[in-house]
């Protein structure tokens, strides 16, 4: 794919995730030829990564589904994943972008067979499982990934374990001498569609996510519930594998609060109230969940789905900052400690597993993005007219849930496509 | 009632927030708080804190006058600094605790036989007098503020503990007969004096 045309007549979008595959689709299927650049080797994001979203509890291997169909579908719109944005120079209508591909070692010719990964013993992180367990070094990053092919791990490379792939390979679909290149190309629009990141959850030292197994994070709990998840999608925590029945949802871990993440990141509140339907999900009355918040902010017609979850008499709401956590050494479990709001009431509360309602943060600080933009505080990129045609979607502008995300990746799309009709002249 | 408790009560008459933020060190950060309760949570000596200080702070903005200023509460703050490194908001809830002890203080109401207050009033003639802190009086003046007998017992109690620092030259015996002072403890009683009162001038107290 390598060799993608473009002319300043294309709309380049920066990231293949629920935001930047929506803003794509959204320009190609007006007709617009637009080129997705991937840093990940699969298209999807952190809503691939999801068990189900709120309010209506349904999954998104649904919705990737259908955008997939609609990529697979356009002939307007080019896909590069292991791709990264290097360098932007030009202006609005008139950009040229430096990207660099990283090698996948593995070419068009293969099916998805798994033999590669059959053949290679050594084993790696899993990056979609947050790391909970580990994958071989040729794998697919996930089952509906895009585009359907394997990847060879860069560590693995120059080892006898990459020519064992390669000797698995019936269809010379593995290509080890792959390097990495540098491509430049045109672009009249660009959009910035990165997305977030998870705060990283060590850095609240009270909390001891470094120190303790059973202190996991929101995005590691969904991965729990995945069938083909590390936990085969059982709620099980991680230091003795035991039922995780009596779960603790903290608030706020990390979000506003001027020691971590200034800003509210909108989405933990509704993530919490949805997660404690996961616990109900798997252990019916049996379930315990304790949510504890400072307020709940479940915004406009999410406050039925609140509603809902409150009249749930497994679910417990603690108006508490969780002050710290210890953990048992012997049972493993751990303690929250703190003082309620409601009556001043201290409590040294005993559960399975906690869950870290985790903020988000930029996945890439809009300060440092090439080209030069406008940021705020946080790192989100903020619409600015001094920002040419550079237009953010997504959670690289703002903390966003997935509909939001999509309704900013649809105006930021409309946007850039204004500037196409510009220098085609199709508008003055 | 004190004549400047009189005074600040007609002054701010319901509005304890305004007063406390106009005459209490670190004052104004009172309305930043957002309950979230971490302070109170993170209080090593929280368990043993009537109000904590979550509920001060909702107290102060509630008015509670009364109920705040005469509290035992502010007076049990050890200066862990806990709370200020984990207060989301950088409240400087130290400072503000025993701002508000200080000032119960100033106005008369503050608990009389608060251990703590009668510590630091015991420590502060102390320092004040030599320009340093005469430990043997101290530690004397400590010992006897519960009455004579139970001084003599404390002291008994204390007694190979003071032999032991006698013996290897920790202890100044002189220290009772006045020994120990700093040499210009006249220019430190001076200088007080004016940083007493250009205090005064500024939180408008009559000196």
């Amino acid at each position: 794919m390598s060799g993608a045309v473009a002319t300043n007549e294309t709309i380049l979008v920066v990231g293949g995730g629920i935001s930047g595959m929506t803003a794509a689709l959204e320009a190609a299927e007006c007709g617009k030829d637009v080129v997705l650049v991937e840093k990940n080797p699969s298209l999807g994001g952190r809503v691939s990564q999801l068990y189900k979203y709120f309010p209506k509890l349904c999954h998104p291997t649904c919705g990737m589904e259908i955008n997939l169909r609609r990529i697979k579908a356009n002939k307007h719109l080019r896909v590069l994943t292991l791709a990264q944005v290097e360098k932007v120079e030009g202006r609005a209508g008139d950009y040229t972008v430096t990207i660099r591909l990283s090698p996948r070692y593995v070419n068009e010719n293969c099916t998805a067979c798994g033999a590669c990964a059959d053949a290679v013993s050594t084993e790696i992180d899993n990056p979609f499982n947050y790391k909970l367990n580990k994958m071989k070094a040729a794998y697919l990053p996930f089952g509906m990934a895009y585009p359907q092919r394997y990847v060879i791990d860069s560590s693995i490379i120059g080892t006898p374990d990459a020519e064992k792939a390669k000797a698995a390979c019936r269809y010379d679909a593995i290509d080890l001498g792959m390097k990495e290149q540098t491509m430049t190309l045109k672009a009249g629009a660009i959009i910035w569609a990165t997305g977030w990141r998870p705060y990283d959850a060590a850095k609240i030292q009270p909390y001891g996510y470094d120190r303790y197994d059973n202190v996991i994070t929101s995005v590691e709990f969904e991965r729990m519930m995945d069938p083909f998840g590390p936990t085969s999608g059982k709620l099980l925590r991680p230091s003795d594998g035991k039922e995780a029945k009596n779960v603790a949802f903290i608030q706020c871990a990390g979000s506003r609060d001027r020691n971590h993440l200034k800003h509210c990141s909108r989405i933990c509140c509704m993530a919490s109230l949805k997660q404690s339907t996961y616990v109900n999900e798997q252990f019916g009355d049996q379930a315990q969940s304790t949510i504890y918040y400072i307020d709940i902010r479940a915004i406009d017609r999410l406050e039925d789905f609140y509603q809902k979850v409150r009249a749930n008499p497994t679910v417990k709401f603690v108006k508490s900052k969780v002050a710290n956590i210890t953990e048992d050494r012997e049972s493993s479990d751990v303690i929250l400690h703190g003082v309620d709001t409601e009556g001043y009431h201290r409590y040294d509360n005993r559960h399975d597993l906690c869950v870290l309602a985790i903020g988000m943060e930029p996945s890439i600080d809009a300060r440092s993005i090439p080209g030069g933009v406008h940021a705020d505080a946080s790192g989100f990129l903020e619409a600015d007219a001094a920002n040419g045609a550079i237009f953010g979607a997504g959670c690289a502008t703002n903390a966003l849930d997935v509909n939001r995300a999509v309704q900013s990746a649809t105006a930021a799309s409309l946007r850039a496509i204004q500037v196409i009709n510009k220098v085609s002249g199709a508008e003055v | 009632m004190s004549e400047l408790n009189k005074v600040m009560v007609e002054k701010y008459r319901n509005d304890f927030l305004r007063e406390v933020e106009a005459n209490v060190e670190e004052g104004n950060w009172v309305k930043m708080c957002m309950q979230c309760g971490v302070c109170s949570g993170s209080c090593p000596f929280g368990p043993y804190w009537e109000h904590p200080p979550q509920e001060i702070f909702m107290m102060v903005r509630a008015g509670k006058r009364e109920e705040v200023l005469t509290s035992e509460s502010m007076w049990m703050c050890t200066s862990c600094y806990n709370c200020i490194v984990r207060c989301p908001r950088e409240l400087p809830i130290t400072h503000i605790m025993h701002g508000l002890a200080n000032y119960a203080h100033r106005l008369g109401i503050a608990p009389k036989m608060n251990p703590t207050r009668r510590f630091a009033k015991l420590f502060w003639q102390n320092i004040v007098k030599g320009g340093r802190v005469n430990e043997l009086k101290l530690s004397i003046g400590l010992y006897f503020m519960d009455g004579f007998s139970n001084g003599v017992k404390k002291g008994l109690e204390m007694l190979p503990v003071g032999l032991g620092l006698l013996k290897t030259g920790r202890l100044n015996p002189f220290g009772l007969l006045g020994g120990g002072k700093c040499k210009g403890a006249g220019d430190i009683h001076k200088m007080l004096k004016k940083a007493q009162e250009i205090e005064n001038r500024r939180k408008g107290f009559a000196s």
